[in-house]
């Protein structure tokens, strides 16, 4: 019987910093067996010996065989360890887990990202397989807001999204000194005016939950369906199978129920505090 | 046994419908086989002024004559006037012990010239118990926690090894304590499936022996092995009459109607913080609960930092950082906490298993020092009921 | 003992309308009384009331998991809170929690609005004193927002 809680051995293939605390690493299995497949919105947990296992989203191309990528911010100990890896590091791997964003369901429709600070890195998996398969879907608009333009992750990466025709884009932030000639505000004020048809659009949101939660309710008022707007959500992780009951949110499991939930699922428990 | 007992028998338990008669020789005997057999045998002894579970040698190990008096926050040992080695209820052990071990190693980690790897902890001495005397609140909580631990994604190896290798031998009970409401939640006094062997043990007058049925071929074979003389009719009267004896004495009870809706939708009664006045967020509850099943993991390293451990341990949601997150926790009061516990156990479990997570089994309110009681908190619940109450008079939705 | 109309010609926010006005807007009141802890309005809520608050404090917060919750500003008894009535889809922006016990007038939104569509000169009066305190709030976030304290600024 496979423990789900052994991991595999994967060694960084590539790696890239985004920001003084924020780093991307291209994982590979060291073995060469398979990558086993993945969807955007899914984590692995990411083991560095000795020190931990963190839960990251998954931020890269989910259609590369190759190797899975992921933004790491280093918070705590054992992030700063992971974020910290150079090129030929080896570490522990499980996954894939939790359930992704519903890109069936997204199939002919117009897609609203919106994106929060850090929230871009699970949503860029997202991006990469609209791009892939730009037929299938109509017309997409990205809104990311973060704290400062020095906070901006994928800053270069962001710009050619700007440049692409296929793709709309708003970017925002909380506040900026004179070098910023771009939108001040929160990313909510981003959805006033941008004209798009409610009706027809599958919404995505992921960043801290407030901004979640207010995005959601703009969302709404400009018509989007409350069962079209889905959510990335949070908890302490331990085991990410469902066993160790840490990332219990109301009756769901994060790690299995999640973590992406359509919204008329938890537009209850966002109003229980501490639940 | 007159044939038309015997179909009822049949139709009760949907299994092999002969009893048999032991008396303590017999269960002697029983013992020894299991041991023959290569089991170590576990049950309830007397150790620490309570009944605990532990390894046995032979039935002299078990509690003779010793019962149980239970009250919230009240646990006491007493001596019955007879020599019942069941004549107990439950104490703070339940088999979880076994199955899902305090501390268990998962895996370990080495880091040489030629990289990582991982191997499985040693599996070698993976135990084979035989569990001696388990209750029908506690086979269900057992069937609990079978659920929680394999499911249709994944499977917890270490859990799956010790569960798949177990004998039970179940016990009806012929006696309910104050703290008991297994009634309540359909999970007993009488047990009925999930069990190798049951035994009844009857104490009438003068005579003392037990009433022993098969749940599996592994207890009938079992059973063959130690007695070949069947049940009178009488015998399994009387056997059924302590087990009537014990659901009349059970006092508890707990109203499940629309439990879950009662919790979902109570989330901000003011209840909660009155009991978080009196909860000192201590966790026994969930060390006692059998179906409690949280845990958390120990990452450690050696000196060398080449070579790492990973270890299983069991958690509460009671502890403060059990829902850390982002520099603080989720649920930083006491009150939240409690509500979490009580809403999972009573409601959410339902969403997530299937069945409700409580069996009943009183141990909560036997081993909560301020003697909080969940039957009264539900009672409470429904008697403070929201449903078109506001504290506040704000207008909802 | 003091009527509605009394309780709001006596506070600041009504300073100068009419008395014909205050008692149109009496209608729409009632008295009320929070606790210290409980909550006058909780973000995603129906917003239907308007409080005047004639003594004790509230404080506007937002709640996160982790962080718990954190304060944008508080309302003592110069001030009103809860303005999401106004405009639909009339959905409370954030919670409003009593950090004292409070007395506040209740004023219930649909009668506000019933009322200020018949009768212009009271919706053009109290707009004035909402547009007011709105842009003082403004102003004050804006300030609040440049984290003029942060090191090495």
């Amino acid at each position: 019987m496979i423990d789900p809680m052994l991991p595999a051995v994967y060694k960084v293939v590539r790696v890239s910093q985004d920001l003084p605390d924020t780093a991307t690493l291209d994982l590979a299995p060291a073995s060469n067996s398979k990558l086993p497949a993945c969807q955007p919105g899914q984590f692995n947990m990411l083991y560095a010996l000795g020190q931990g296992e963190v839960a990251i989203s998954i931020s890269g191309d989910t259609d590369e065989a190759d190797c899975v990528r992921h933004t790491v911010r280093a918070v705590g100990s054992v992030t700063r360890a992971v974020a910290g890896m150079k090129l030929g590091d080896q570490l522990g791997l499980r996954g894939p887990f939790g359930r992704a964003w519903p890109l069936n369901r997204m199939q002919g429709k117009d897609i609203v990202l919106m994106a929060g600070g850090l929230g871009l890195a699970p949503l860029r998996s997202v991006i990469y397989h609209l791009l892939n398969h730009r037929d299938a879907y109509g017309r997409i608009t990205l809104f990311y807001g973060t704290r400062t333009p020095q906070d901006r992750l994928y800053a270069a990466e962001f710009t050619l999204w700007q440049q692409r025709g296929d793709l709309e884009t708003g970017i925002t932030v909380d506040s900026a000194g004179r070098d910023w000639h771009g939108h001040v505000g929160v990313v909510t004020t981003l959805l006033e005016g941008s004209g798009f048809d409610g009706n027809n659009t599958i919404a995505l949101i992921c960043g801290p939950e407030i901004m979640m939660r207010f995005s959601a309710a703009e969302l709404i008022k400009q018509g989007v369906q409350p069962g079209n707007i889905y959510v990335s959500m949070e908890r302490n992780m331990k085991c990410a199978v469902g066993f160790c009951g840490h990332c219990q949110y109301g009756p769901y499991f994060v790690c299995k129920n999640g973590p992406v939930f359509a919204l008329p699922q938890v537009a209850h428990l966002f109003r229980i505090r501490e639940v | 046994m007159t044939s038309s007992h015997a179909d009822q028998a049949a139709d009760q338990t949907n299994l092999p419908a002969q009893s048999f008669r032991i008396d303590r020789s017999g269960l002697d005997r029983l013992f020894a086989v299991l041991k023959d057999h290569d089991y170590t045998l576990v049950g309830p002894t007397v150790r620490d002024c309570a009944i605990v579970y532990d390894e046995l040698t032979g039935t002299q190990d078990l509690p003779v004559g010793k019962g149980d008096r239970q009250e919230a926050g009240t646990y006491q040992l007493v001596d019955r006037e007879d020599a019942a080695l069941f004549g107990y209820n439950l104490g703070p052990h339940s088999w979880k012990k076994y199955l899902f071990p305090p501390r268990q190693k998962l895996w370990q980690a080495k880091l040489t010239d030629t990289g990582l790897t991982f191997s499985e902890a040693d599996q070698a001495t993976s135990p084979k118990y035989a569990f001696i005397g388990v209750r029908a609140c506690e086979l269900h909580a057992i069937q609990i926690q079978d659920k929680v631990f394999s499911d249709d994604d994944h499977r917890d190896p270490h859990y799956c090894r010790i569960r798949e290798r177990a004998f039970i031998v179940a016990v009806n009970c012929s006696q309910a304590a104050a703290t008991c409401f297994c009634t309540s939640m359909n999970t007993g006094p009488a047990v009925s499936a999930g069990f190798d062997i049951a035994l009844t043990e009857v104490i009438v007058f003068d005579a003392h022996y037990f009433i022993a049925q098969a749940g599996s071929p592994s207890g009938e074979a079992m059973l063959g092995l130690i007695t070949q003389c069947p049940a009178e009719f009488t015998d399994v009267q009387a056997a059924a009459q302590c087990v009537a004896n014990a659901s009349a004495q059970m006092k508890r009870q707990l109203d499940t109607t629309d439990i879950q809706n009662l919790l979902y939708r109570n989330a901000d009664n003011s209840r909660w913080e009155e009991i978080a006045q009196r909860c000192l967020s201590c966790a026994n509850c969930t060390m006692v609960c059998p179906t409690c099943f949280c845990s958390s993991v120990e990452d450690t390293t050696d000196l060398t930092g080449s070579h790492a451990e990973r270890w299983r341990r069991w958690d509460s949601c009671f502890t403060l950082d059990f829902s850390y997150l982002h520099g603080g926790s989720v649920r930083s009061s006491t009150e939240a906490r409690y509500r979490q516990w009580m809403t999972h156990k009573l409601a959410s479990w339902i969403d997530q298993f299937g069945a409700s997570g409580c069996v009943g089994c009183g141990r909560c309110i036997t081993w909560c020092p301020v003697g909080i009681d969940i039957t009264e908190e539900v009672r409470l619940m429904r008697e403070n009921d929201s449903a078109g109450n506001s504290n506040t008079q704000r207008s909802d939705l | 003992m003091k009527s509605i109309a009394d309780l709001l010609h006596d506070h600041p926010f009504f300073a100068g309308l009419s008395p014909a006005h205050i008692n149109l807007l009496a209608g729409c009141g009632k008295n009320i009384h929070f606790d210290t802890g409980n909550f006058l309005m909780k973000e995603g809520e129906n917003a239907n009331t308007f409080y005047v608050i004639r003594s004790g404090k509230v404080v506007v917060e937002a709640y996160t998991p982790g962080f718990g919750h954190q304060i944008v500003t508080q309302v003592d008894h110069h001030g009103v809170v809860g303005y999401s009535w106004l405009f639909p889809p009339y959905r409370v922006a954030f919670d409003v929690r009593a950090i004292e016990p409070v007395s506040a007038v209740q004023l219930d939104g649909k009668c506000l609005r019933s009322k200020t569509e018949s009768d212009h000169e009271l919706g053009y009066q109290l707009m004035r004193r909402f547009a007011q305190v709105m842009l003082q709030r403004l102003q004050a976030t804006r300030l609040q927002m440049l984290d003029v304290y942060r090191k090495g600024s």
